[in-house]
């Protein structure tokens, strides 16, 4: 016991849905069929990390819907919460209310409640340290398909420890106004595949509107709505995929894909979400409703200098 | 040669090598993917050869769709020996709780699983690319005997290791995951070794592969 008092950790009272160690993700490995990975949510991860006054690309505690319930040992350590996130803190029995995007002190014997994420999916929790996580091909994003990253690969357990590391010191005061904009209308680019589909089932993917199911988790999000039906071919031979990709299934329903798709598909690609709406379309809870909206490659690429201009600024007014 | 480059969204060119699945083209897809490895064009994020495709993802940050499709295009292609064209001798066990379809096949392609087996065995096989899951090679050409058609509601699990079929290829599962292909054995081979930092997949675009049977015995040897 002795030996614990100058560790600082987490314990695990409850791991939550899907609580993994991200950070920005894994590069160049696509060949081999390892995906990016990564925050899905990238404004957020950035804002976490910058509120902690940590290195941009430190690993986070990422959630969805329901997050850890976390007994902390230690000295006294600055955290903060981003996204749309109701969570509290246990001290000596009381309840302690705090926003997000605000660096809260835990104390030794502190608990953190992250009770849920509110009409949204992903929430992120940084430390002022560094949790301390294995790394896997420059990354430690964990991957719980290929077993890879922080973890060994796999979501947090009831009961385990996380070792922190590399406590600031001088806890830092940062917070920031935040507020999450929902969206409607995600904007897409044509996919290779565009015309396999009828005119007819082109007016109902951008004229109606699509549910968001509950088969939806880091590899992709399930739509269903009218049947988008195939005039050419249902299969295509397989081929590589990126993120934001839409491809309609030999069923006629579309599915995007996320941070953890698998690399490569053998359905036509309808059309790719612009870089731009990607953070706020994971946000997008099951149960919602999605229009898809055509815009082309010069306006994609303006809206998302703008996007970037406002992330930077963001980051920039964190005081 | 790339017959056309179009965008795949905001953050990715789509070059497409033709229509058709040969080693052919698909020798030309490595190679460009080979010599775009070694280019070290700024904002690449990610490349991925399939069989006549190739996707190249950027970081819109840093580079855009039209630089990057005049870097391609403008690139000197080299002789790249990346591609070992290594030959890599895998064993399969065809004991019945492993060949999951083989019933199915016979009914299906009207061979006995003898016959089966002895086409699949007896031609060597060459990795198209890797992809999907983790390391899972796509390799072709199969026998046109043994073509078979995907399962028409897929496995929701398929296990790890497994061995399927289905058209001209067959792969090998790396994972356990859900899939479609029909199975007719597995090895004990670990293919895509997750401990590893470095060259973490055993089989890469460009190898050859020659399974070979070996009994319940041997298997069980194997994977101790």
């Amino acid at each position: 016991m002795k030996k614990n008092m100058n560790k600082n950790y987490f314990e695990v009272l409850r791991p939550g849905i899907n609580s993994t160690f991200q950070d920005n993700g894994r590069n160049n490995f696509y060949h081999i069929g390892i995906p990016f990975s990564g925050a899905m949510d990238n404004r957020n991860f950035l804002l976490a990390n910058t509120i902690s006054n940590n290195e941009i690309n430190n690993p986070v505690l990422e959630f969805a819907y329901q997050g850890p319930k976390l007994k902390y040992i230690g000295e006294n350590i600055s955290i903060n919460v981003t996204g749309n996130v109701n969570f509290k803190i246990i001290r000596k029995k009381k309840n302690l209310e705090f926003s997000c995007y605000e660096n809260i002190i835990l104390e030794n014997n502190d608990c953190l409640d992250i009770l849920s994420t509110n009409r949204s999916v992903y929430g992120y929790l940084s430390i002022g340290g560094t949790f301390e996580v294995d790394y896997y091909l420059n990354s430690c994003s964990t991957n719980t398909k290929a077993k890879i990253g922080a973890n060994s690969g796999e979501k947090l357990e009831k009961g385990q420890i996380i070792h922190l590391k590399n406590i600031k010191k001088i806890l830092p005061k940062n917070k920031i106004e935040y507020l999450n904009s929902k969206i409607e209308n995600i904007r897409i680019i044509k996919g290779p595949h565009f015309d396999y589909f009828s005119k007819n089932a082109i007016d109902s993917f951008f004229n109606d509107e699509f549910n968001v199911t509950k088969l939806s988790d880091r590899m992709g999000i399930r739509l269903k709505g009218p049947k988008i039906s195939n005039i050419k071919n249902t299969n295509i031979k397989s081929e590589g995929l990126v993120k934001g990709v839409i491809q309609i299934t030999a069923d006629g329903d579309p599915i995007i894909m996320l941070s953890d798709h698998g690399t490569i598909g053998g359905y036509p690609k309808i059309g790719v979400v612009i870089s731009a709406d990607y953070d706020k379309l994971v946000q997008i809870p099951p149960g919602s409703k999605i229009k898809f909206k055509e815009i082309n490659l010069k306006d994609a690429e303006t809206i998302f200098k703008l996007y970037e201009m406002e992330t930077q600024n963001l980051i920039s007014n964190i005081k | 040669m790339i017959k056309n480059i179009s965008n795949l969204g905001d953050a990715a060119l789509y070059c497409d090598f033709g229509t058709e699945v040969n080693k052919e083209i698909n020798r030309n897809v490595i190679n460009y993917f080979n010599n775009l490895r070694d280019s070290n064009f700024l904002g690449i994020t990610n490349i991925t050869p399939s069989y006549n495709k190739l996707v190249i993802s950027f970081d819109l940050k840093l580079t855009s769709f039209a630089k990057l499709k005049k870097q391609i295009e403008n690139l000197e292609l080299k002789k790249i020996n990346n591609s070992k064209n290594n030959l890599i001798e895998i064993p399969v066990c065809c004991a019945e709780e492993f060949a999951l379809d083989i019933k199915r096949l016979q009914e299906l392609l009207k061979i006995n699983e003898a016959k089966i087996y002895e086409k699949f065995f007896s031609k060597n096989y060459y990795c198209y690319m890797t992809g999907f899951i983790a390391g899972m090679p796509f390799l072709g050409d199969m026998d046109k005997s043994l073509f078979a058609k995907r399962l028409e509601t897929p496995r929701v699990k398929v296990p790890k290791n497994s061995i399927g079929i289905t058209e001209q290829f067959c792969n090998i599962y790396t994972f356990e995951s859900p899939g479609g292909w029909n199975i007719i054995g597995k090895t004990p081979v670990n293919i895509f070794d997750n401990k590893k930092n470095i060259e973490p997949n055993l089989i890469n675009p460009g190898d050859t592969i020659s399974f070979y049977p070996i009994s319940k015995l041997e298997y069980e040897k194997k994977y101790e």
